[in-house]
């Protein structure tokens, strides 16, 4: 851990109310719950509050289109300056590796305007080279692992 | 005498501080045995240690006096010698002064202390010697947490023994106690200590005595942990609670009245803490110490305690609104603050006389708010704020009236008149007729009828102790008994307007519960009994013409279940007539009405609801719901009326499933049900009618249903009534002929029977007749004589062959209950009656082997091969007659015969029947219809398992009187299986394979989990074949889930361990499999949880299957069902984690 908080008091929002778990057509629609189901459980790598609470990412953030197999998801970091985008973005693209099927293109950005490094986050974000080597780093593989936990449960 | 060099092995072993801590608890074991057993005497035992306890080394003294210590608490209930006690007592008493081996000597007076006395137990004399060297020589606060315990103990062990030798000692033993508990902090310790306390105030009563002088010193150690509140909530000290440790502060606390000067202003002080918790505990250590302090004492607070709970309670409470309140109250819910605060309200009302109960009723705040009670007019003009004064006001004058009779006597004097004038009544003159003002405030009948149910509570409260004509002259008793008449015109009237247009649910809450405990007083307490049922009428008036306003109409039911439950638990003869006369009489009747528009389905569940209340309501009820159906049953049967079909079928379900399980086996009821019984017999003989068009299968169903729950309550006489009834009516009847050819049947052949005779050519009276006749067999008790029962055997078999499925229950049934030995010749022994069943030709026919070799033979036994039924000549008789075995070999199975043996081996033939049958047989039907004949055969066979294991709702239970051995099935399940298993092994046929896992499947999925255990290694390579071959055909898809299931719990289960893990490659390997089935979402869902729970097996085992678990998990997360994707993702990740972190995510990206 940091020994200085970056954004030491985050605003903590309310969670949504979950859907139903069953849905009662025969065919569930594919992946249009990604969020509910995947992303919204995610813990903040710095506080012990999910994603959703602190409104790092919303439904509203999340693009998917089943036919041609993309998602793209935007989020936004607390503070302008957080360097913790990479790792939360890093933590939103593995865990919809693990939870997609293959088939699916996964593009991750912050949202425009709201961090100072914008596009060297995304470049970094959605280059696989170096997401691949960034997962070699046996402690950034530990501290997306603990951000996901939770969503496993 | 045990040697010597025995013992002292055990205390050298003790004493060494080398050994550990397990081998000196063993030892000292091993010494007090041998005391037990009397090979060793404690005296020569302690000459023996002289040694290891006079040594200067104080470790070992420390070693050896604790060794004796802890032996005497081994032999706490061992009888010991006087003499013994006292010297040991002396010595330890001394001990305690030396304080390098205290807790040897601790240990050692508490065994002694705590002796009972059939064992002989310490004097009084060396009791106080031991509890003068304890005050003298130990410092407790100085001591560690262990040490400080068993300080404690001891203490508490002397004051609460010998609180003869502690009380002399006076002064000594509160300072001593006092500076032992001084400042304790361990809750063990303090659990313990409060204890001593109570003790102490238990012992030291004078009021001006030692305990007087000291108690605010006292007090002052134990008031400071109140309230009680852990700093550290996670500490190891677990065992000890906060409710138990605040328990026993709070007894301690109530003592003696002589902390009173102490205690009430500290709590009346913590009541205006913000914190809640701390206010919470203040009312209930107040609920707990006022009645014991006393009213003398507590007087002078009644101020205090007066503001400080209406502050809780009126000024701001702290309820919580419940919306929308399904009683339809005002909808507030009591925080637990304000339940400890009405609490509290309620103890000091009991106990007071006088300054507190004036402090309530000159409350100005109470009062301005009653003389402003006509604003409360309408419920919905009411805002929140003036719900919850109202709410709370009636709380608080309801508690406070139902505790305390001179506090109702205030009300009624002050209170009570005003409220009647708001609403336009007079107290004084009950005789005035009550004129409905446009409007009744809402506000003042809603406090009206929580103080009437207040005084109810009241009046049934001392009716317990005093009869009732001694209190019924009190004052406030005469003022409600004068105004009860204006109440009734009240509450009718209230529920007349609420009935008009859409009221409020609180208006109707209000005026239905009026009325409900104007009619629950107790009798002779309210002058006009009329009134009673005048209020009864009422109210079914309303509930039989209001049924569409739903919440108006479940109150009324409830307040009518409330009254009915009321006057059958307080034995009113007279009130119960009246309510059997109006709300039972009403109910039933107005079923059997046609003109009017109350829906039967409403009536029949108010009928359910009041059938609850009590054996004699739903007996009644019983009679009336007879009454009716035998009014309409023979519009159906004699007349051939269909109209009322549907009524019947829901009356008799009423009647069968909801009043009749209310009535008890022995009882009044017996008549009642037999005459029913004896009336559908009649019924249906007199009926003419020879066609239904629609819905008969539902009625004759219904009947049958019915019949079988009335025959089940009967006992063995009623029951043989009926079946008289029954074979007397069958005897009269056109299927007779059937009954008598006992003989002659077993020559017909077959195919001259159904020539012959055959089901369709039954009547329509005659199946009615053969079905509810089956169903009368189903419940009989096994004592049940039945008469002429080779015939009705015979007659069974024969509709059997017809496909009639009841009869085939009735068979089971009979079967399971007849007995092994007859006593007279009428009788049937079981025996004679399988040779009667067996040696029909249904069984047999068109096989080469004489029927007559098919009855029992000498040996009792019964030639298996006469149970061949591997011919197909007519595959519907085959599929018939499999269905009756079934049934007839569940009934042998549950009592345990050995019979079953040759059902299952019938069936077993039937299974494996392949092609080299009678080709004969088959000559009109071409290859394919061969086929499809012999699969439709065996699978009736596969599912004939399923009878034999499975549960049955619908005969052979508990409920309709069938012998159940104990673990029948997992005797079953341990003979079949290895027959099933062999019987696998040798087929090659595809088809025939493919039954038999049907079979097993059945066999396995209804066996009791641990005989699945007990076999878990040779059962797993078979389960797995078996999934593999039956999830080939989607109809089985069903039996795929239920054997899945069973692996599933061999998976999760620690003892499958072994066999899993052995078997690890062909689990995965089909489950991986039953990933990707199309058919049924269950089944993918539970194969992906399975392979979690493989995920968890040793890594060794599973690595290799990692390449091909991933790639079928990853192509699951492509499944169109949600729950399996998500089942998926979990099972990936389980499954990724087994891989070192970095290799498992060149795995991920690779994917």
């Amino acid at each position: 851990m940091v020994s200085q908080l970056i954004n030491a008091n985050p605003v903590v929002y309310e969670k949504k109310e979950r859907r139903s778990r069953c849905a009662p057509s025969d065919v569930d629609e594919v992946i249009s719950l990604t969020f509910s189901q995947h992303l919204r459980d995610i813990k903040d790598p710095e506080h012990p509050y999910s994603l959703e609470e602190l409104k790092v990412i919303t439904e509203d953030a999340i693009e998917v289109d089943d036919q041609r197999s993309y998602v793209r998801v935007t989020f936004t970091p607390t503070v302008e300056h957080c360097s913790m985008a990479t790792i939360i973005g890093l933590s939103l693209r593995v865990k919809l590796m693990r939870s997609l099927p293959p088939r699916f293109k996964v593009d991750i950005r912050v949202a425009p305007g709201t961090h100072a490094t914008e596009a060297a986050v995304n470049k970094q974000l959605n280059d696989k080279e170096r997401v691949a080597a960034a997962l070699e780093n046996p402690g950034l593989v530990d501290m997306v692992d603990e951000c996901l936990a939770p969503s496993y449960a | 005498m045990a040697i010597k060099s025995d013992y002292v092995k055990y205390i050298e072993t003790y004493v060494d501080s080398s050994s550990t801590q397990s081998q000196q608890a063993a030892s000292v074991n091993e010494v007090a045995s041998l005391v037990k057993k009397d090979l060793l005497t404690l005296e020569t035992l302690v000459r023996e240690m002289q040694m290891y306890l006079t040594t200067t080394d104080s470790i070992i003294r420390a070693r050896g006096v604790l060794f004796l210590g802890e032996l005497l608490m081994l032999l706490i209930s061992k009888p010991l010698e006087d003499t013994v006690l006292h010297s040991l007592a002396g010595f330890f008493s001394d001990r305690l002064a030396d304080w390098k081996a205290l807790r040897g000597a601790l240990v050692g007076c508490l065994a002694l202390i705590r002796r009972e006395a059939d064992v002989g137990t310490v004097s009084s004399a060396d009791a106080k010697s031991i509890l003068q060297s304890y005050m003298q020589n130990l410092q407790v606060q100085s001591m560690g947490q262990h040490d400080r315990k068993l300080c404690f103990q001891l203490l508490e062990g002397l004051m609460s023994r010998y609180p003869g030798e502690v009380v002399p000692l006076g002064e000594t033993v509160l300072f001593g106690v006092c500076a032992a508990i001084d400042g304790e902090k361990d809750p063990q310790c303090l659990v313990l200590s409060f204890h001593i306390t109570k003790i102490l105030g238990g012992l030291f009563l004078d009021s001006s005595g030692p305990l007087a002088d000291i108690a605010d010193e006292l007090f002052e150690l134990i008031g400071c942990y109140f309230p009680i509140h852990f700093t550290h909530p996670k500490s190891e000290d677990v065992e000890v609670k906060k409710e138990e440790l605040s328990r026993e502060l709070m007894m301690a606390f109530a003592s003696t009245p002589l902390f009173e000067p102490f205690s009430m202003p500290l709590l009346l002080e913590k009541l205006s803490s913000s914190l809640p918790s701390a206010k919470i505990e203040s009312f209930r250590y107040l609920s707990y110490c006022i009645p014991k302090y006393g009213a003398a004492r507590v007087e002078k607070y009644a101020e205090v305690i007066w503001s400080s709970l209406k502050e809780v309670l009126y000024i701001s409470p702290s309820t919580s609104l419940v919306e929308p309140d399904p009683t339809g109250g005002m909808g507030f819910q009591d925080s637990e603050m304000t339940t400890q605060a009405l609490i509290l309200l309620q103890e000091v009302v009991q106990i007071d006389n006088g300054p507190f109960l004036s402090k309530i009723i000159c409350d100005e705040d109470i009062n301005t708010f009653l003389n402003g009670l006509t604003q409360f007019q309408n419920f919905s003009d009411i805002a929140l704020e003036g719900k919850q004064k109202l709410h709370a006001i009636s709380r608080i004058l309801s508690f406070a009236t139902k505790s305390s009779v001179s506090f109702c006597n205030k009300l009624f004097e002050k209170f009570f008149p005003q409220i009647m004038s708001v609403l336009g009544l007079s107290v004084e003159d009950s005789s005035k007729p009550y004129i409905p003002s446009s409007q009744v405030s809402f506000g003042a009948v809603y406090l009206c009828t929580e103080l009437l149910d207040a005084c109810r509570l009241l009046v049934l409260d001392m009716g317990k102790s005093i009869p009732l004509g001694d209190f019924a002259d009190e004052q406030w008793c005469c003022v409600l008994q004068s105004s009860c008449i204006s109440l009734y015109n009240l509450y009718a009237s209230v529920l007349e307007a609420s009935t008009a247009d859409s009221t409020s649910n609180a208006c109707v809450y209000s005026g239905v519960k009026g009325l409900q405990i104007l009619a629950m007083f107790p009798e002779g307490f309210l002058p006009a009994s009329k009134s009673y049922e005048d209020i009864l009428q009422m109210l079914i008036l309303i509930f039989t013409s209001n049924f569409d306003k739903t919440f108006l109409w479940n109150s009324i039911l409830s307040a009518l279940c409330e009254i009915g439950l009321f006057i059958s638990g307080s034995h009113e003869l007279e009130k119960t007539a009246i309510f059997e006369r109006i709300v039972l009489y009403n109910m039933t009747s107005l079923l059997g009405s046609d003109d009017h528009d109350f829906p039967s389905d409403l009536n029949l569940q108010a009928i359910a609801k009041i059938g609850m209340i009590g054996q004699n309501f739903s007996l009644n009820l019983l009679q009336g719901l007879d009454k009716i159906i035998f009014a309409k049953l023979p519009e159906v049967y004699v007349s051939g009326n269909e109209k009322s079909i549907g009524l019947i079928v829901k009356l008799l379900h009423c009647y069968s499933s909801e009043l009749l399980p209310r009535i008890n086996e022995a009882g009044s009821s017996e008549e009642v049900l037999v005459s029913f019984a004896a009336n559908i017999w009649d019924i249906i003989g007199s009926s003419v009618v020879s066609n239904f068009d629609y819905q008969e299968t539902e009625l004759l169903g219904a009947t049958m249903a019915t019949m079988k729950n009335i025959v089940g309550k009967c006992s063995v006489r009623s029951q043989e009534i009926v079946i008289k009834k029954a074979v007397g009516l069958i005897s009269s009847s056109n299927i007779s002929p059937w009954m008598a050819a006992t003989s002659d049947t077993t020559m017909l052949q077959p195919d001259q029977l159904n020539e012959r005779y055959c089901y369709e050519s039954f009547s329509y009276r005659d199946k009615w007749i053969t079905s509810i006749f089956a169903s009368v067999m189903v419940p009989l008790r096994p004592q049940t004589q039945i008469p002429s029962i080779r015939s009705i055997l015979q007659f069974f078999v024969t509709t059997l062959h017809f496909g009639h499925v009841p009869s085939a229950y009735a068979l089971g049934s009979l079967v399971n209950k007849l007995p092994l030995k007859t006593r007279t010749p009428e009788e049937c022994s079981l025996e004679e009656a399988l040779g009667i069943i067996f040696s029909n030709s249904i069984w047999n026919f068109c096989c080469n082997i004489d029927a007559k070799e098919g009855s029992a033979d000498a040996n009792g036994g019964i030639d298996i091969n006469s149970l061949k039924l591997c011919t197909p000549s007519s595959l519907i008789v085959q599929v018939h007659a499999i269905v009756g075995l079934a049934w007839i070999g569940k009934g042998l199975l549950m009592r345990g015969h050995e019979a079953i043996k040759i059902v299952t081996i019938a069936l077993m033939r039937c299974l494996l029947v392949d092609g080299n049958f009678d080709v004969e047989m088959l000559k009109d039907v071409g290859v394919d219809g061969k086929e499809h004949a012999l699969v439709t055969l065996m699978r009736s066979a596969a599912d004939a398992f399923q009878v034999l294991m499975s549960e049955s709702e619908v005969c052979l239970n508990k409920k309709y009187h069938a012998t159940v051995r104990p673990l029948y099935k997992q005797r079953f399940f341990n003979t079949v299986l290895p027959i099933l298993l062999s019987s696998v092994q040798k087929t090659d046929s595809q088809t025939v394979r493919s039954m038999l896992y049907r079979a097993f499947a059945h066999v396995v999925s209804d066996a009791p989990f641990g005989a699945i255990m007990g076999e878990a290694q040779k059962l797993l390579p078979v389960l797995l074949d078996c999934l593999s071959v039956l999830s080939k055909d989607t109809a089985n898809s069903d039996r795929v889930y239920d054997v899945l299931l069973v692996l599933s719990g061999i998976l999760t289960d620690k003892n499958g361990r072994e066999a899993v893990t052995e078997n690890a490659h062909i689990i995965s390997k089909q489950l991986i499999s039953l990933v990707s089935y199309s058919h049924m979402m269950v089944i993918r869902v539970t194969a992906i949880q399975c392979l979690v729970a493989m995920s968890e097996l040793p890594h060794v085992r599973i690595y290799p299957f990692r390449p091909q678990v991933l790639p079928a998990i990853t192509k699951a997360l492509d499944d169109p069902k949600r729950i399996v994707r998500q089942e998926a993702v979990k099972c990936r990740q389980a499954w990724l984690v087994l891989l070192s972190l970095c290799s498992s995510f060149k795995v991920l990206l690779k994917l």
